[in-house]
């Protein structure tokens, strides 16, 4: 029996006090014990970025940090983004771009734009291309999730 | 795909980590876990114990010391592309970063998780190779430093033993008037290097009075091009100097796996080289007109 650990986490800006097992990874704490399944797992070694959360800002592999590492940190999730159960305006953009098929990239590609943007509100096409170079989308293709994240930083501009 | 069973430790000072290390057995030092966390993911490793070192705020810093910059084993690569520190001492090693994997990653690895992992195509070494720096290494019974060039001790083995950690690296600075290139092959932005050059010049007036190339990518460890070097000095850049200076990036023996062959990879050296000495000497050009 190995030990637990407890740990307290801001999730989306809810707290959670949990008892985990040291090798949990965060992904599997956000989906199996909080419930909060919209973080998705793809690879599970770091290469696909499905897994992409906000930990204290910024991004980072849900796949490759350990739940108990994440005690005391905010963790921001996809399920964190939306406003009053409306679908923020980098949402709305994926919507009107026909940036997802399938969706299961979505909320990696989500996270890690929704970094760009606040460190660089107002990317070129090749900067948004290599921010999400860490993401990958089996179905789409990469330009409407490109349009859509352009299409913001100029809406938030207005 | 989920890490085996370990114990977790998480110390609160170095030498709390240091003590850990020296009576836990099977132990692994746990920092950005970019590289270990992929392994036990896979269970390539399976370590026993996990020592933890991410809340070490002491081994997180990036900051000048008498002789160069001193980088704190946990500083993360995007800390390290964006310090003025880095910026205004070191700016090769800041370009180089742009070049390590994607933002999710540079966020959370550090430069004393890639200089212990060691991975062949990693940036670090060769950035570090071109600077002579000088990794510090500590364990609970004492303390040395390596040299860079002795620091790959083999595939993917850095001079480190069971009971040690890197603690610290120490980069020379060059004076603010040199400058710098580095080139870099992948297949996608962010993927493992195939190749790589890290260039550092400096000048005498119109003669480049100093030179470090360094080649990633080719061997197990970071390859000082000396002969390139000494050609280098002593002359005034041209075309046909740098085409000389990198050709001898064919003598590296180069790497053959599943992603190219040595062969492809020498090709790939000696483009890299000399890509990377023509934007040192182009920033030189274009810092001449400006002033």
């Amino acid at each position: 029996m190995t030990a637990m650990h407890e740990i307290t986490v801001k999730v989306n800006g809810v707290d959670y006090a949990r008892e985990v097992e040291g090798r949990l990874t965060l992904a599997d704490f956000l989906r199996h014990h909080i419930n909060l399944t919209g973080t998705h797992l793809g690879c599970e070694h770091g290469v696909c970025g499905a897994c992409t959360v906000l930990v204290n800002g910024k991004t980072a592999r849900g796949c490759l940090m350990l739940a108990v590492q994440a005690d005391e940190a905010e963790i921001t999730t996809v399920e964190g983004l939306a406003v009053n159960g409306e679908l923020n305006d980098l949402q709305q953009a994926f919507m009107e771009h026909h940036a997802l098929q399938c969706g299961f990239c979505t909320p990696g590609m989500l996270m890690t734009l929704t970094e760009l943007l606040q460190e660089n509100p107002h990317p070129k096409e090749q900067d948004v291309r290599d921010a999400i170079s860490g993401n990958i989308c089996r179905c789409t293709g990469y330009q409407g999730i490109v349009a859509a994240a352009l299409a913001v930083a100029e809406q938030r501009d207005c | 795909m989920k890490p085996p069973v370990f114990e977790y430790h998480r110390p609160e000072s170095l030498r709390e980590a240091l003590e850990l290390l020296a009576t836990l057995s099977d132990a692994k030092i746990l920092a950005g876990g970019q590289s270990l966390m992929p392994m036990m993911n896979f269970r390539y490793v399976m370590p026993e114990h996990i020592i933890d070192i991410n809340r070490l705020k002491e081994l997180a810093e990036i900051k000048r010391v008498h002789d160069g910059i001193k980088f704190g084993a946990m500083a993360r690569h995007d800390q390290a592309k964006k310090s003025e520190i880095v910026l205004e001492h070191c700016p090769l090693i800041a370009v180089g970063m742009e070049y390590v994997a994607h933002a999710q990653i540079r966020n959370r690895g550090t430069i004393g998780g890639s200089m212990a992992h060691l991975d062949p195509s990693a940036e670090w070494p060769a950035l570090l190779a071109v600077h002579d720096a000088t990794l510090h290494v500590q364990s609970s019974s004492g303390e040395r430093d390596v040299p860079i060039l002795e620091w790959s001790q083999g595939f993917m083995a850095p001079n480190l033993a069971e009971d040690e950690m890197l603690t610290d690296i120490t980069v020379a600075t060059w004076p603010a008037r040199h400058v710098y290139g580095f080139a870099e092959l992948a297949r996608r932005k962010g993927d493992f290097a195939l190749a790589g050059a890290a260039v550092l010049l400096d000048f005498d007036g119109e003669v480049i009075s100093r030179a470090a190339l360094a080649l990633m990518g080719v061997e197990v460890g970071p390859v000082r091009m000396i002969d390139a070097e000494n050609l280098l000095v002593g002359e005034r850049p041209s075309d046909e100097l740098f085409r000389e200076a990198a050709e001898h990036a064919t003598v590296v023996a180069g790497i053959d796996d599943v992603h190219a062959s040595a062969s492809y990879r020498q090709k790939v050296a000696v483009v890299m080289a000399k890509r990377a000495l023509e934007q040192a000497s182009n920033r030189r050009k274009i810092r001449t007109l400006a002033a």
